[in-house]
């Protein structure tokens, strides 16, 4: 568990010896993107109007407090389960060329490849932390999709020291959850054993 | 398109009631039930793995800047859900469904929660947090009284939202009511914000079940039931998914839930129905329960007024 500070713009070198199940502290530009953002983006083949090109996304509906004169402000904001993101996320990065996907629990095999073969990484922020997360958005720089609502609207927040991020997939292609679920799994059978003995009501 | 909203009006009472309610909305979205806490509090002692004790840090100072701040501690602040036992002879009875949608329309504004209404098939976000049946109110009738018991529920989109409830043949048993929660955990659990609250319905059909389910999460994490039986297979499931290793956001670790809670309800002999419900670790449900001169009591939140 080595700890990496990184900064935006991120090259696909600064990550190559970062591995999966480290943890990374983000500093630069960081815009949330979630279904409709990927929708938009994937099936409906519309351009992202936000540069997002060696930087990185947030899956997060936050929630901002509305200020005058088109200011916002952050007030707590966390990751949502980053799995109804992967029928998109493959194609996503490879036309944004967005360098960290961070969101919440696992990805599957679309996100591992396109980590593996665009050099991205992405990463488990401990959801239900938003305030906390929060403290770490210096300011909202833009607004961009805000007709799809305050949490898919997207915000690009430029953060400090944002984390911990837990590496998940790395740019070998590994995935973090792949061996624990196997583990999980493993266990699980075990346990339904035992427990299905001792549950025979009906008889 | 735009969400019509004129916002009613009450009676003096009715304002009172739900002046009240928006307070008690604000404060628990940031402060979460004292059985909850207490059970956060005990885990990080037992977690203390560097990754699952970052975990744990995280979390324990997250509360208490948003206690802090006095803003929701989960950016998802789901749909209010309120399930409601209500004395036939409570004097708000008339009014109560305008008191509970405007509660959750004013604190909405107030806390500020996020707006989480989408109306389907127009597909727009109100962004107000309230649309056709958001809020959902539940009730069940208290006869011959004049009180009323009003748990409001967080209900968020990565955690509790997306139940699920099948009905099994009986041949498949309490053996296969065992398999439908494990798998649950497995594949949705691990990603629904462990350490979980596992609401468990057994019934005799999908809504039942499911609402059972829901039910069992508004009671506290460390209640059990009062049938021996399924007390036994509380403590069995329980334990079994602590084993199963989840940990704190599914990185692994020693414990994977708060605790396991069923409610049972008789079945048709044919069929055996199950619901699985995840409350996840920010478990943001409480209890108000009030008198017909609405003096009120907090069981789940030891010290707070409103």
């Amino acid at each position: 568990m080595k700890t990496y500070h990184l900064t935006t713009p991120i090259s696909a070198d600064d990550i190559k010896d970062i591995r999966i199940g480290d943890i990374v502290y983000l500093t630069g530009t960081m815009v949330t993107a979630r279904d409709d953002a990927h929708r938009r983006v994937v099936k409906e083949g519309l351009k992202l109007p936000v540069d997002i090109k060696d930087k990185a996304i947030l899956h997060a509906g936050p929630i901002i407090k509305y200020l005058p004169d088109n200011k916002y402000k952050m007030v707590a904001v966390g990751p949502t389960t980053s799995m109804r993101m992967e029928m998109f996320e493959e194609e996503f990065v490879h036309k944004t060329g967005v360098r960290l996907i961070i969101g919440k629990g696992s990805m599957g095999p679309g996100t591992a490849r396109a980590c593996k073969n665009d050099k991205a990484l992405q990463l488990v922020y401990p959801a239900g932390n938003a305030v906390y997360a929060a403290k770490h958005v210096e300011k909202i720089v833009d607004a961009q999709w805000t007709d799809l609502g305050m949490p898919e609207t997207l915000w690009v927040c430029k953060v400090k020291d944002f984390g911990p991020l837990v590496v998940t997939i790395d740019t070998n292609g590994d995935n973090f959850f792949d061996a624990k679920k196997a583990e999980f799994n493993k266990r699980k059978e075990e346990q339904i054993k035992k427990i299905s003995e001792q549950v025979q009501f009906i008889q | 398109m735009k969400y019509d909203y004129t916002e009613p009006t009450l009676s003096t009472k009715g304002a009172k009631l739900r002046d009240l309610l928006v307070k008690y909305l604000d404060i628990f979205s940031h402060r979460l039930p004292d059985d909850v806490s207490k059970k956060l509090v005990e885990f990080s002692k037992i977690e203390v793995d560097p990754l699952q004790k970052l975990v744990y840090d995280t979390m324990m100072e997250n509360q208490r800047l948003a206690a802090e701040a006095d803003v929701p501690s989960c950016q998802d602040t789901g749909t209010l859900q309120f399930f409601v036992k209500i004395g036939t002879n409570f004097p708000l009875i008339d009014e109560l469904n305008e008191i509970l949608v405007d509660a959750t329309y004013r604190a909405t504004q107030i806390a500020p929660l996020r707006t989480n209404a989408v109306q389907t098939f127009d597909e727009y976000n109100t962004n107000i947090n309230i649309g056709d049946g958001i809020p959902g109110i539940f009730t069940q009738l208290m006869p011959h009284s004049s009180d009323i018991e009003i748990y409001p529920y967080m209900a968020g989109g990565g955690c509790t939202l997306p139940g699920v409830a099948k009905v099994l043949m009986p041949g498949e048993g309490y053996e296969g009511v065992t398999r439908f929660v494990m798998d649950r955990m497995t594949t949705y659990g691990v990603n629904a914000c462990p350490p979980l609250l596992v609401g468990v319905g057994i019934a005799t059909s999908v809504e039942t079940a499911a609402m059972n389910s829901k039910l069992a999460l508004l009671r506290r994490v460390d209640s059990y039931n009062s049938n021996k039986r399924a007390a036994k297979m509380e403590h069995l499931l329980e334990d079994g998914i602590n084993a199963i290793g989840l940990g704190p956001q599914g990185f692994g670790g020693k414990k994977s839930v708060m605790g396991v809670n069923i409610i049972n309800t008789a079945r048709h002999p044919s069929v055996i129905g199950v619901g699985v419900s995840t409350g996840c670790w920010s478990h943001r449900r409480g209890l108000i329960k009030l008198d017909q001169d609405l003096n009120y009591e907090l069981p789940m939140n030891k010290g707070v007024e409103l």
